[in-house]
């Protein structure tokens, strides 16, 4: 973390994207977080990637669980609307202010241990449903905030900074979502931010569930050797499966790819993933072979990261449940309530 | 011997096997009743359970309009032979049995002092009928024709409500009205006349015969609820159920055929009340229905709410605890568990609705509530309530109104300049200003968390700010009183020593046996409670009598408790009379309970230290 406060002054000359903001207006308060944390490197991707989208930071609304992760929401988009709810519950409150207001563009932060462990039930019911979000779950395999203790992604055999060995079986987040519905599934690392700021992007513009899980060291206690969620561990074991480029609607594809290695997907909101594969095998629209694909690999123990699966024509709650275009928050008396002759009505059938 | 004479006052329990088909059957009888111009007080008591285990109706016949349970049965329709030995038990001396004769019963299970009307339904249906679930079902009707005949109920009301049930099936709505008149001449043929009788009257009025959770869920309707989120739990799942199929019919767009709610059934109670609380930050009107267990779960979000300060509304039908516990009965043991819901220093409004009628009005209300001081509220109404049909003032709405949405500040005020601070008290009331989620590109945004942070929702762990927000918090807790339903005061005729709180379900037995009560002479003056926080006018007539008795249907005392904790009133004043056994309060219990006690306190001495 630093102390030193930023200066509120903008230098005029920074740049301005379409909607007229600087990226500093995507900054929120100063990190209280360990210097070097992974978690922001993830703040700056999200802040990075919302100023290139043009997103209004008003316009988005973030919400997370507890935890170190669960803290960053006020570490970016200071104008925006934040919500630090209760451990592992962050899905359930997202999928309220969803209902409550569709218009909005909805950012989910939250840890392992608030997805996977004390949230595993929200996590796997908000992909069931295909709630309208990007779910950013940062992973270091860690409690942080409590100092230490193992949380249900960290593999088995892996070591703590006590020397501990860690019994359990891991929980991989990914494959998990991949099974429970969601259907923008992808996998970063906080340390690759040419990776993950397009990753960001494209999910912030899928219209359904889209979870991204970062992996996201712990610099304080998870950082050692016989950790498998420290920065080198994740650096020798990555295996990026494509490289992604996202174009929003608007804007011309301006990429060149080589003959054979590029996939095009147009998302429902017309916007333009190009992923540049770098695994020839890989097709990131074929939902099974996702699965089976990352637990191959993961059984000869590399972590395989990129945009694991999207499916572009994904519809999200408020189209299953068939709700008024209009935010539901909005609506007055007029619209909710049926009047006295309608009463009348009802009463004069319970007679 | 003795022969049970009345008309238009009686009761008759209906003993059935769960999953029969007897529930709607015996629905019929009420509702013909009903038709007839008698009021009605059905109730259901049944098992947890779908298929085989016993369950019971109470139909109570009330000229007078008393809606309580009465206590004691005058006529037993014994159907069940599971639970014959209890049933027959149940009946009051010189009172009637009626029960299936195809297979014979030995004298021994019988008694000396009732009344026995014999009716082989069982092989009259197979007579009639070859089909086995036909055989099940019109044995049903038969025997509610027979009682027809017997209490002489006008065929033509049930023919009537067939007519109603049965519309565009020819078919069906003739084989049951034939069914019906075999019951009738079977009984015309072959039993003795009884003394219960049933005249037309016109005692009903207007009032409408619905359950109180319908009636719970049509308040959240009118008072605008657009986001129900909800985990099935008995007694409460029909609220939910029943706003969706008024929703179905009342809030869809004309034009669109889209709907203006959203509904979801969450995968637990915490999923449930984490979307309502989501709703409510973001600017909907949301509300769940639960009981106990459920409430038991929300708690830590429920903490979160109150300091977070965020609308939501909570129905809480109330049963016997735990999780495991007594589902399918009928409590108010959730009093204290709502009213200090969750870990810190945290107190929460509840509403009490003593019928169908207030379930209407205090669900809307509460959507109000939870808005106007941004924090849960509770609607705590019970089994007995909910899931029964009870005759009810038929429900109004004043289209004049309008929703109160709170302190909101719009764009419009942040643009001009006004001090935005989330937890910041500007008038005294001790409710701070909020703003929705995207109102204002540079501000009015915040950060929303539980109690670490300041006025202006900045993190803060300083002792001051936390402090500020504790008083603050307190100051909108009293601001709260002068918002909730007023009690209501039931007052004597003659100048009263004694007297009664009372709360939700239990009015009608209540007043039912302050009737009984003044027919013996003793006067109590009756103060309906309809909410917490309590008002200080409620301390008030406490202070001014010399016992109150503190009517209640849970084991520990849970509103005494409360009344002493938060009103300040002296224990000794206050006096509990506890019903706990999962039935319903009936007015025989509380007549007697308090008639026993009073007798005590109104013993004198008749020498000094002297105990007479």
């Amino acid at each position: 973390m630093t102390y030193l406060a930023k200066p509120k002054l903008h230098h005029p000359s920074l740049a301005k994207n379409r909607v007229g903001y600087t990226r500093r207006d995507y900054e929120g308060k100063i990190s209280t977080l360990c210097a070097g944390c992974g978690h922001d490197s993830i703040s700056a991707a999200i802040i990075q990637a919302c100023w290139e989208l043009d997103i209004e930071p008003h316009r988005v609304a973030k919400l997370s669980g507890i935890g170190c992760s669960s803290k960053t929401p006020d570490y970016f988009l200071g104008n925006s609307h934040g919500f630090n709810t209760v451990h592992g519950r962050m899905p359930s409150v997202l999928t309220g202010a969803y209902l409550a207001n569709r218009e909005l563009i909805y950012l989910g932060v939250s840890g392992d241990g608030d997805s996977a462990s004390i949230g595993l039930g929200q996590f796997a019911h908000l992909m069931r449903r295909g709630v309208n979000m990007t779910y950013l779950v940062e992973n270091n395999g860690v409690y942080g905030l409590t100092k230490g203790q193992f949380s249900a992604t960290a593999d088995k055999g892996s070591r703590s900074k006590k020397g501990q060995t860690n019994s359990d079986a891991p929980i991989d987040l990914v494959t998990l979502a991949l099974f429970m519905g969601a259907t923008y599934v992808a996998r970063g690392f906080s340390g690759d931010k040419a990776q993950l700021v397009p990753l960001i992007r494209a999910a912030l513009a899928h219209q359904g569930a889209a979870v991204i899980d970062i992996l996201s060291p712990c610099i304080a206690f998870n950082n050692h050797a016989g950790s498998t969620k420290s920065y080198d561990y994740v650096r020798e074991h990555n295996e990026a499966v494509n490289r992604l480029d996202f174009f929003p609607q608007r804007e011309e594809i301006t990429a060149e790819y080589g003959a054979g290695e590029l996939v095009q997907i147009r998302q429902h909101d017309g916007s333009v993933v190009n992923l540049r594969k770098l695994h020839t095998d890989y097709d990131p629209t074929d939902r099974i072979r996702a699965m089976s694909y990352v637990q191959e690999h993961a059984a000869r123990g590399e972590l395989v990261t990129g945009l694991l699966y999207v499916d572009a024509d994904a519809g999200d709650l408020h189209e299953q449940i068939g709700t008024v275009e209009q935010a539901l928050n909005t609506l007055g008396a007029a619209e909710l309530c049926p009047g006295s002759a309608a009463l009348e009505k009802i009463n004069a059938s319970l007679r | 011997m003795q022969k049970i004479e009345a008309v238009n006052d009686f009761v008759v329990k209906f003993a059935n096997i769960n999953g029969s088909g007897s529930a709607s059957a015996n629905e019929l009888f009420a509702r013909a009743i009903l038709r007839m111009g008698v009021p009605v007080s059905p109730r259901n008591i049944f098992p947890s359970n779908i298929q085989g285990l016993p369950t019971w109706f109470e139909v109570r016949v009330t000229e007078h309009g008393y809606l309580g349970r009465r206590g004691g049965v005058d006529m037993m329709v014994a159907m069940n032979p599971q639970t014959w030995d209890q049933d027959v038990r149940e009946i009051d001396p010189g009172g009637y049995l009626f029960y299936d004769s195809s297979k014979p019963i030995p004298r021994s299970r019988f008694r000396s002092d009732i009344h026995v009307l014999a009716m082989p339904l069982t092989e009259l249906c197979n007579d009639t009928y070859s089909d086995a679930r036909e055989r099940q079902l019109f044995k049903n009707i038969i025997y509610i024709g027979a009682l027809t005949q017997l209490l002489d109920i006008d065929p033509a009301e049930i023919e009537k409500l067939f007519g109603e049930q049965y519309k565009g099936k020819e078919k069906l709505l003739e084989s049951n009205v034939q069914a019906l008149h075999l019951g009738r001449q079977y009984a015309r043929q072959n039993l003795k006349p009884i003394a219960l009788k049933v005249e037309r009257r016109d005692c009903v009025g207007d009032r409408i015969f619905v359950d109180g959770n319908s009636a719970a869920a049509l308040g959240c309707v009118y008072g605008g609820a657009t986001v129900c989120a909800w985990y099935p739990i008995t007694p409460s799942s029909s609220v939910a159920e029943a706003f969706q199929r008024y929703t179905q019919k009342l809030r869809v767009d004309p034009t669109s055929g889209q709907h203006r709610y959203a509904i979801i059934q969450a995968e637990d109670e915490l999923a449930s009340i984490g979307m309502v609380i989501g709703a409510g930050w973001n600017g909907a009107r949301s509300f769940t229905a639960t009981s106990g267990p459920g409430v038991s779960l929300m708690t830590e979000f429920i903490g979160l709410a109150y300091f977070a300060e965020i609308p939501a509304v909570i129905i809480n039908v109330q049963r016997g605890g735990p999780s495991t516990g007594m589902p399918t009965r009928t409590q108010q043991a959730d009093v204290l568990a709502c009213a200090y819901a969750s870990h810190g220093d945290t107190k929460h409004v509840l509403l009490f609705p003593e019928d169908p009628y207030e379930c209407f009005e205090m669900s809307a209300q509460a959507l109000d509530l939870a808005e106007r001081l941004q924090t849960p509220v509770f609607v705590m109404t019970d089994l007995d309530i909910g899931m029964n049909q009870r005759l009810s003032r038929p429900f109004t709405w004043d289209d004049r109104r309008e929703y109160d949405r709170g302190k909101v500040m719009s764009r419009e005020e942040l643009d001009a300049g006004a001090d935005f601070g989330r937890y910041l008290d500007v008038d005294g009331d001790g409710i701070p200003y909020r703003t929705y989620p995207g109102t204002h590109p540079t501000r009015g945004g915040y950060f929303t968390r539980g109690s670490t942070k300041n006025a202006y929702a900045t993190y803060s762990e300083a002792g001051a700010d936390y402090v500020y927000n504790m008083q603050r918090l307190r100051q909108k807790f009293e601001t709260a009183k002068s918002l909730v339903p007023l009690p209501v005061l039931s007052a004597a005729r003659f100048p009263a020593r004694f007297a009664a709180l009372f709360y939700g379900s239990t009015s009608p037995a209540m007043h039912e046996a302050l009737d009984a009560l003044a027919e013996q002479g003793i006067y109590i003056n009756a103060l309906r409670l309809r909410a917490f926080p309590f008002q200080n006018e409620i301390a008030d007539f406490i202070a001014s009598h010399a016992k109150v008795f503190v009517l209640e249907q849970n084991f520990d005392a849970q509103l005494t408790t409360l009344l002493v904790n938060e009103a300040g009133v002296n224990p000794a004043s206050l006096v509990p009379i506890l019903h706990y056994d999962g039935t319903p309060i009936t007015a025989r219990f509380i007549t007697q309970e308090i008639a026993e006690r009073v007798s005590k306190l109104n013993v004198r001495p008749l020498r000094e230290n002297m105990v007479a």
